[in-house]
């Protein structure tokens, strides 16, 4: 019995390692074959780490090409999204956690509805609709464009956290005279602090990710944002897989370092949407 | 609300006019930014796009614009390029999500031991969600390429090929590179969502079912795939329509070739949109995508509807 017992916890470790292995490998190559110095790219193709390690490949990424320019485009991108969905869901989050109204239903039937048909349909026409305005190959645009997307599933998540918080707190605020708006502001957004970092992360994320609205949206290096800049390098110089891997393990550390700051919230709020990926 | 807890037999004060418009418009200025939004650069262009399908509208064209009628969709019944993205589609989104539910399963279960350490390996098993989908593709892809990544080799030193050759140009194999990469993507979506649910399942279950002398198998069959069971259908659904949608791996990994055998709808209506910037006939692919997707999800609602009747 016991040596069935041992024999199952070692399966169970050793297929956890696997599983590690696996999502991390990639990851690892990413890595290794950037800090390969060029004349050892071939000759030592598949060891696992090359004999002589260098950043020359970060060095002339961050220094000779328009990857700075793309990572900050992304950065300004990525981060307005964050904040102006975060702040919309929050106000329609709440009014979905407090308040019946007529009409509420079909609202959350829109968000959900949102959620389920492809986003590819909208390509054609937003570029039509942002065009005449100016909207195309601009930073605006695309804030505006994946504002409008991830809001609804920010809004499920907050509401969630609004959820969790007692009603008590803002009626007894608002017999001590607050409007509601006041109690809203100035004690239920304090304690959802957790709940606000969680739904940033999850935004910035999904806006650092998407390709295609920015691929059709964006056309010049000036504006483009990482994921267009790294695809079109991509094509123009597909022989120099240092640069372009440097270029790509840049574009993870962001994406890594919300990752970890949500992590915590992962379950609780992918169970809450479970729409999204 | 406030107002209502007044029973004590006086007069009820009334409050001002303006302050009880304001309480009635509260929820609606609350959700009106959001709503405005998703409304604007979504509902318009979907109602736009669909209004596309039927006239003739090329980005280059200044003269394009008429209404041409159905004459995108007799295009499209003659378009052997569509067919082929249609059965791809298929194949793409049962060999992604089939897999991703079976390694995502397989991860939850192992993740709900407790064990040492278990808060890092699942940080470590959860990173791949993080990383961009376009960078995901671009790595796999790199990781297939015989010049830069082990995997060729690694195949061929198995014998699984006869030389080190990039599958994603090979047309019989190339579905597989995105396949692969979707699958490392996927998995940890799966077995969060499923890690949740289990950890859901009241544990004196299985102690009351082990005293009563049930195994582990017979333990997962009758207390954890019945409770996992409502979780494990809503997953499948939505990702199968969400994956069925996802074309940035395969726009990234193989655009579509080689000879369209990786193109699926989605990646055709983007090739359609971006390349030939022929919008009429996108948003009549689109169109057609959109009443394939409803169709599922109606008969998945009527099959739930008899299942739910015959007990």
């Amino acid at each position: 019995m016991r040596t069935k017992s041992a024999f199952l916890t070692i399966a169970h470790r050793l297929a956890i390692l696997a599983y590690i292995a696996f999502a991390l490998f990639p990851l690892f190559w990413l890595l290794k074959v950037a800090v390969t110095p060029n004349d050892l790219l071939y000759t030592e193709g598949v060891r696992l780490w090359p004999s002589r390690a260098s950043f020359e490949h970060f060095d002339f990424v961050l220094r000779h090409s328009a990857f700075p320019v793309f990572f900050r485009n992304s950065l300004i991108v990525s981060g307005s999204t964050a904040v102006i969905v975060t702040i919309l869901a929050s106000l329609s989050g709440y009014a979905l956690s407090r308040f019946r109204f007529r009409g509420k239903y079909w609202l959350v039937t829109l968000m959900l509805l949102t959620q389920m048909f492809p986003l590819v349909m909208l390509v054609a026409p937003i570029f039509k609709i942002l065009s005449p305005m100016g909207l195309t190959n601009s930073l605006t645009g695309l804030v505006i464009v994946y504002t409008a997307f991830n809001v609804p599933f920010a809004t499920f998540l907050m509401q969630s956290f609004f959820d969790g918080i007692p009603k008590d707190l803002e009626e007894a605020a608002m017999i001590d005279g607050a409007t509601q708006f006041v109690a809203f502001r100035q004690i239920i957004l304090p304690l959802t602090l957790p709940g606000i970092a969680a739904t940033l992360g999850f935004v910035f994320t999904a806006a650092w990710s998407e390709l295609l609205f920015s691929l059709m949206l964006i056309s010049g290096n000036e504006q483009a944002t990482f994921p267009v800049g790294l695809l079109s390098f991509v094509s123009k110089f597909s022989v120099d897989f240092g640069q372009m891997m440097a270029a790509g393990v840049l574009a993870l550390v962001p994406a890594c370092l919300f990752f970890l700051l949500i992590q915590r919230y992962l379950v609780q709020g992918l169970t809450a949407g479970a729409v999204k990926g | 609300m406030a107002y209502a807890a007044r029973h004590d037999g006086l007069p009820a004060i009334r409050p001002p006019l303006m302050k009880r418009i304001a309480d009635a418009s509260a929820p609606y200025l609350y959700s009106a930014p959001a709503l405005i939004l998703i409304v604007a650069v979504m509902l318009v262009p979907l109602v736009l796009g669909v209004s596309y399908a039927f006239r003739d509208i090329q980005l280059l064209n200044p003269f394009s614009g008429a209404f041409v009628g159905l004459d995108h969709f007799r295009a499209l019944s003659q378009d052997q390029a569509f067919f082929r993205a249609l059965s791809n589609t298929l194949w793409w989104t049962g060999a992604s999500v089939l897999l991703q539910f079976t390694f995502g399963l397989t991860l939850a279960l192992l993740l709900d031991k407790p064990f040492h350490g278990r808060a890092l390996a699942q940080a470590l098993v959860f990173l791949p969600w993080a990383v961009p989908s376009f960078l995901a593709g671009l790595n796999w892809a790199w990781l297939f390429n015989p010049v830069v990544g082990p995997l060729p080799h690694w195949l061929y030193g198995l014998g699984f090929m006869s030389q080190p050759t990039n599958i994603l140009s090979d047309p019989q194999l190339a579905m597989w590179g995105p396949i692969v990469a979707n699958i490392w993507w996927g998995i940890p979506f799966f077995a969060i969502t499923l890690l949740a649910a289990l950890q859901a399942i009241p544990r004196d279950l299985y102690e009351a079912a082990s005293i009563d002398g049930a195994g582990p198998v017979q333990r997962f069959l009758s207390i954890t795939l019945p409770f996992l069971a409502p979780t494990i259908a809503i997953t499948i659904l939505l990702r199968t329509v969400w994956i069925s949608n996802f074309a940035d791996l395969i726009i990234v990994m193989t655009n579509g070739g080689p000879a369209d055998r990786t193109q699926i709808v989605a990646s055709y209506i983007f090739t359609q949109a971006f390349k030939r910037l022929d919008f009429g006939y996108a948003s009549a692919i689109a169109l057609v995508l959109l009443a394939l997707l409803l169709a599922y999800s109606l008969l998945i609602v009527i099959l739930r509807q008899w299942l739910l009747s015959k007990d």
